[in-house]
């Protein structure tokens, strides 16, 4: 497993994209499964402790997969089950017409040249089982009609493409009947964990996360030292010592961020704007350990491994007694929050409905789940005035957001962030329309594909993002990536390397602390990240 | 969430419109139209010549009348050629009031019976008076 | 093969029209015995591949948001992209039905040297696609004339503006002209463009094929070998009041019209033409966005085995105690 994958340099990459199919019709082109394009297969250990079945080491490269006897069975009980209990499902294997809407939507496709990573072909490797097999005109006519027996070959083509999709719903945005390949993504990984299919880097934090609470595996111990050490560099940059405090019972407010905030750079910056908003509000909140994660890989996974996770956050609430939680910035987690949460664990009878204690205002449009948005939080604060900030202090960086997926076609949040960052910095731009909002492009990373040794996949896919960052640097001097999603600031930074050198990357909340004026601070030589603010770079 | 009402509305009222015909109709049986050739003209005619005739042979006539008169209104409006040479090699002047009417002077037992019946509504009459009959 | 195939099909189902009619001389076949079983197919197979998608459940709340959400109130919410109640929902799904919302927002990516990405407008398909399903619809519409006995005023209304410029005799439909040209572009650029003739199946060409079919045959009747109409329109109302006849001499052109249309109907069920009914059931985009405020219900909810809290303080509790963390027990 630990053979060196290279990943080709930018030009060579970007040289070998070509956009045109091979001359072989697609069922007849066989996939072949390219180091550096896919992450290792999962640890049986990993498997086995969320209980998963067929949990075994595997290796995707290797020839034998190791599958169980009944494999195909399986697989297509399986999918009779998904195709009865989810009408996405079932309407899209049936309704798609090929219009060909979606095909250059994908950030894969568009970074590989691939033609299955056009959405269409995706579903159709899918499809094809689902027509051979459960359809009257496949079963009659076969190949005619667009079916296709699931075979060795078939389930490995299925299972590579299915892990080349961060379903991040783009092509879903523009298909006329509202396909969305993501459910199809997640209906595919779903039959693949069926068979302990999975992948080292989503098996791994999932077990972390069941066992420990957060996809890195920090005990609670570790999360307080990793805190600990934030607020030694919160007080060597402002003066003031503040003062979280953990699993705390009778707080109001619970607050969840995805670990990854906790652990690395540029994270850890956002986190530590939380910590500094928090404390100059003198809200009464609390971390916790047990729902020491806000993100859930489970959702890679099955529907019920993301259940089991995202359950903590509701049990851990009632727990402390808490009246409602905030949630940090983060993608998929918010999709989850937003689109499952309630459903899966809720009702959350036990909460209220979120009320700034600041400014009074109540979030009626989360009065069920009771969990709110740290950026809508904060937008809330300060278009009611109750933040001192100085946007100069952030004069240093010329900031553009990018949108995650999730947040912005899950959700919608878009003017919060973007409300946020006008009032906290000075130097904003936007990158083009095609890449922002809702026609936001992937990291090229989300879904669990942020590993290490898929890293030309990841530089592939996540293209089109930097190119658009790219544009904005060339164009207004762009050198921060702003973005409310732990994901993307762990695998941009990877991109933006790759692809725009001299461009960083930052959640939105470490724009905030920089230009948040405490009460009692001393006057601050640096940012967050320890770079001198602006105008004291002789000090 | 099934949404099991919304859907069965959705398939009711797509039902209905589908069978829509099948209903429309029901009580309002339509007779097969028969258009006249029994005006006085046409009877003379037929004593004359021991058969009724068109400038065309009926079968004719039925499916391509519209387009004979377009290409007669054509042929006398803008070329001001008055003379209808027929496949028999006889010939006619092309006149909507004076060959045609002239036999077919009931409008409303010829002409309007398949019209009608077809819902198809000739713009003859836009520029041409309309035959007596009509007005009463 | 995908493509010679489903041609050659559609040229053999014209051609057994032809003959069964001409030759074997099969009218009440082809004019009474098909068009039911195809109706019933139609209307039945509608019914049950509806039915059959209702019976999945919606489990969870996943419309695609395509604009703002409701949050905060000085934020202006996108009611159409991102609706949050019944009305918007009603508002996003006309448009989409409609005018193809979502189609409309299709761009055209390019890669260029550097790598450079562009994105561009792209609006033919959605042109050509709009341009097919309405002309295709007052085109249906409009043979209701075959269909009724008393035509209705709104409909001779669509037969005379569709008929507007008043050109030849019988006059010519503008939605004539547009469905071939649409149906031609849509068949084109399955040929034409790589990408999309890459993705396309038999089943794809089929049925463009076959509309083609469709709908040259009638304007082969209407304008050049004309039939007889007023028999036409006898066998329909036959047809529909049950009571079926085979009137004389209406033309062979028209039984290959019916022919096809009985096997549009026949094959529509089974298809991905079955988006017509589809299209109102995907949940990303049939459903408000206010999940977080309504708690969506999964009828098929059931209770996971989770890590509780208990179960990690009994692996953590010295570690925590150490910590200086609050436990439940000591």
């Amino acid at each position: 497993m630990a053979t060196k994958v290279t990943t080709p340099k930018p030009a060579e990459l970007a040289e070998s994209i070509k956009l045109i199919p091979p001359k072989t019709e697609w069922m007849d082109t066989p996939t072949e499964i390219k180091p550096g394009t896919f992450c290792w297969g999962a640890k049986g250990k990993n498997l086995g402790i969320v209980e998963f079945p067929n949990a075994r080491d595997w290796n995707p490269s290797e020839e034998d997969w190791k599958l169980p006897e009944n494999w195909q069975e399986i697989f297509l009980k399986g999918m009779k089950d998904l195709l009865g209990k989810y009408r996405s499902f079932q309407v899209f294997m049936d309704i798609c017409v090929r219009c060909g809407a979606c095909a250059d939507k994908c950030h894969f496709f568009i970074g590989s040249g691939d033609p299955k990573n056009m959405p269409v072909l995706r579903a159709e490797l899918l499809r094809s089982v689902y027509r051979n097999d459960f359809t009257t005109a496949g079963k009659l006519l076969g190949k005619l009609a667009g079916g296709r027996k699931l075979t060795i070959d078939v389930l490995k083509e299925i299972w590579y493409y299915l892990y080349q999709c961060t379903e991040c719903r783009r092509c879903s945005l523009f298909c006329p009947y509202g396909i969305d390949t993501a459910e199809i993504t997640m209906m595919g990984r779903e039959l693949m964990n069926l068979l302990g299919l999975n992948t080292d880097w989503i098996s791994g934090p999932v077990a972390n996360c069941y066992m420990k609470g957060n996809h890195l595996g920090l005990e609670p111990h570790a999360i307080m030292n990793s805190i600990e050490g934030m607020i030694d560099d919160i007080e060597t940059i402002t003066g003031i010592r503040v003062n979280p405090s953990f699993n705390r019972k009778g707080a109001e407010i619970l607050f969840v961020t995805p670990s990854g905030d906790l652990f690395a750079d540029p994270g850890t910056f956002t986190c530590m704007g939380y910590l500094m908003l928090f404390h100059e509000l003198g809200i009464d909140y609390t971390w916790s350990t047990y729902a020491s994660e806000g993100g859930n890989f489970g959702f890679f996974t099955s529907n019920e491994m993301a259940k089991r996770l995202n359950s903590k956050i509701y049990a851990e609430a009632k727990r402390l007694g808490v009246k409602y939680i905030i949630g940090g910035e983060c993608g998929h987690m918010w999709r989850v929050l937003t689109q499952y949460m309630d459903t899966w664990n809720g009702p959350a009878d036990f909460l209220d409905v979120p009320v700034s204690p600041i400014t009074g205002t109540r979030f009626e449009n989360a009065k069920s789940t009771k969990m709110i948005h740290v950026t809508e939080f904060t937008a809330d604060l300060i278009k009611n005035g109750k933040l001192k900030l100085d946007p100069s202090r952030n004069n240093d960086l010329i900031v553009t957001y990018h949108d995650s997926c999730n947040t912005a076609r899950g959700m919608g949040l878009l003017e919060e962030p973007r409300y946020i960052l006008r009032n906290v910095v000075n130097n904003f731009h936007e990158m083009p329309d095609n890449t922002i909002r809702e026609q936001t492009f992937c990291c090229g990373s989300g879904t669990g594909l942020n590993a290490s040794e898929n890293m030309e996949l990841r530089m592939r896919g996540g293209l089109p993002r930097a190119n658009a960052v790219k544009f904005v640097k060339e164009k207004h001097g762009v050198n921060m990536l702003a973005n409310i999603c732990a994901i993307d600031r762990a695998t941009l930074s990877a991109s933006m390397d790759y692809w725009v050198p001299g461009v960083r990357v930052t959640g939105v909340h470490e724009l905030v602390a920089n230009a948040l004026i405490m009460k009692g601070e001393k006057e601050r030589e640096t940012n967050l990240r320890g770079d001198p603010l602006p105008g004291k770079e002789g000090n | 969430m099934y949404n099991g009402g919304k859907i069965i509305v959705g398939l009711v009222v797509f039902i209905a419109l589908f069978a829509f015909p099948f209903y429309y109709n029901i009580g309002k049986a339509m007779e097969k139209p028969e258009p006249k050739t029994d005006t006085p003209a046409i009877l003379q005619w037929e004593k004359e010549h021991g058969k009724k005739e068109c400038v065309e042979s009926k079968e004719f006539m039925r499916s391509e009348h519209m387009q004979l008169l377009n290409d007669w209104r054509d042929s006398v409006v803008r070329n001001g050629d008055r003379i209808y040479t027929n496949a028999a090699g006889k010939q006619f002047t092309m006149s909507l009031q004076n060959t045609c009417m002239n036999c077919h002077s009931n409008k409303k037992e010829f002409c309007d019976k398949c019209h009608n019946y077809m819902a198809v509504k000739p713009y003859c009459w836009g520029c041409h008076i309309q035959p007596k009959e009509n007005k009463s | 093969m995908k493509i010679v195939f489903p041609f050659f099909a559609v040229i053999a189902l014209v051609l057994l029209a032809f003959a069964g009619v001409k030759v074997a001389n099969l009218q009440f076949l082809f004019g009474v015995i098909i068009p039911y079983v195809a109706a019933a197919t139609f209307i039945i197979g509608f019914v049950i591949r509806v039915l059959k998608w209702g019976r999945s459940p919606v489990p969870f709340s996943i419309p695609t948001t395509a604009g703002q959400q409701k949050s905060l109130p000085w934020i202006k919410q996108n009611k159409l992209d991102n609706p949050s109640g019944t009305m918007g929902v009603i508002g996003r799904m006309a448009l989409e039905v409609l005018f193809f919302r979502s189609l409309f927002r299709n761009t055209k990516t390019e890669l260029h040297e550097g790598p450079r990405l562009a994105y561009g407008s792209e609006k033919f398909l959605w042109l050509a696609g709009l341009a097919f399903h309405w002309s295709f619809l007052i085109i249906f519409v409009r043979h209701f004339r075959f269909f009724m006995g008393q035509v209705p005023a709104a409909i001779q209304m669509i037969e005379g503006v569709d008929s507007f410029f008043q050109i030849g005799a019988p006059l010519l439909y503008m939605t004539d002209v547009v469905l071939l040209a649409a149906v031609s572009y849509l068949i084109f650029r399955r040929l034409a463009m790589p990408l999309i003739k890459y993705i396309s199946l038999p089943a794809d060409y089929f049925p463009l094929f076959l509309i083609f079919g469709l709908g040259a045959s009638g304007v082969i009747m209407r304008y050049f070998a004309k039939v007889h109409i007023v028999g036409v329109k006898q066998l329909v109302m036959g047809l529909i009041s049950f009571s079926p006849v085979i009137p004389e001499g209406i033309g062979v052109v028209f039984y290959i019209h019916l022919f096809l249309l009985s096997i549009l109907l026949i094959y529509f069920p089974m298809s991905k033409l079955m988006h017509m009914g589809g299209v109102f059931l995907s949940p990303t985009r049939n459903m408000p966005n206010n999940s977080r405020e309504v708690r969506h219900i999964n009828p098929w909810n059931y209770p996971v085995h989770v890590h509780t809290y208990e179960e990690y303080e009994n692996d953590f509790r010295d570690k925590m105690k150490k910590a200086g963390l609050p436990v439940e027990k000591e």
